[in-house]
């Protein structure tokens, strides 16, 4: 990226800045939030920066197993954010509040 | 010239979209952002020729995930929850920490060039339903049924998880 002109920008380089800022920006929100909700987008959105730099080089490289795991990383993904509201629901049920504060004990 | 033009425009809301995600009050302006993403990235997608998982991307994840997350939200009125506010220093050591880890990614491909053009010239055909189920269930058999275990043992899960404790009276 010697130059950032906007044909050097749609290119290689350009995805990868692209999916990192996400991921950057993903983690900023895991770090920071204390609601379990935008701590489960954030989470979210760290495996749709990742999705998008797979079909990237998938593409370049004309492999079409780029593109397959893809397909599996949003299977695991929905299974995950199933599991991870069932949790919450559950959490919030015996302790009244969605904030990570509350969780901060193992046996209260 | 029209593609870096779009490549541009999708990028931009993609990072402020992403950026209004973590940083709204409300849990329902995030999912609402958050939708707005997928879209964007859906639209990438598009950009990259993979219909098949573009399309896949609004359906499984703006189309159920975010509808699952929104019926949380008003079934338990989590929009009300209160969130003890984070520390200032522990939000400065956040956006610290995520700044190097950019900074490590960018500076490790910062003056690399890939010879050759971008896509390469079999991109258009790789991307279609038809040539990615012949991958799926040709050589990915085994995950794809594999995955399907996996669902099954993440809706048991879900259910058993979700009942309200009948035993203790």
């Amino acid at each position: 990226m010697n130059s950032l002109s906007l044909e050097s920008l749609y290119s290689l380089n350009g995805y990868i800045l692209l999916a990192s800022i996400l991921f950057s920006i993903g983690i900023i929100g895991v770090l920071t939030r204390k609601n379990i909700i935008v701590l489960f987008m954030s989470i979210e959105l760290m495996l749709n920066a990742v999705n998008l730099l797979l079909v990237a080089f998938s593409v370049h490289h004309g492999d079409p197993n780029g593109q397959v795991f893809v397909f599996f990383v949003m299977a695991v993904a929905a299974a995950e954010i199933t599991i991870g509201l069932a949790i919450l629901v559950m959490t919030y049920r015996n302790t009244g509040s969605i904030s990570l504060d509350s969780l901060n004990k193992l046996k209260w | 010239m029209n593609t870096s033009i779009l490549f541009l425009i999708l990028s931009v809301i993609s990072i402020v979209s992403a950026l209004c995600v973590i940083f709204a009050r409300n849990p329902v302006y995030s999912v609402l952002m958050l939708i707005v993403v997928f879209f964007s990235i859906a639209g990438h997608l598009i950009l990259l020729r993979a219909e098949f998982l573009a399309i896949v991307n609004i359906v499984v994840y703006a189309g159920a995930i975010m509808v699952l997350f929104l019926f949380v939200i008003m079934m338990l009125n989590l929009n009300l929850a209160v969130e003890t506010p984070t520390k200032l220093l522990s939000k400065i050591a956040a956006v610290i920490a995520a700044g190097l880890l950019l900074i490590t990614l960018l500076g490790a491909v910062k003056g690399t060039e890939v010879p050759g053009p971008f896509l390469s010239a079999k991109a258009a055909e790789i991307g279609t339903v038809k040539n990615l189920g012949k991958v799926l269930f040709g050589e990915f058999l085994l995950p794809f049924e594999l995955s399907s275990v996996l669902f099954l043992s993440a809706m048991i899960g879900a259910v058993m998880l979700g009942k309200k404790n009948l035993n203790e009276n």
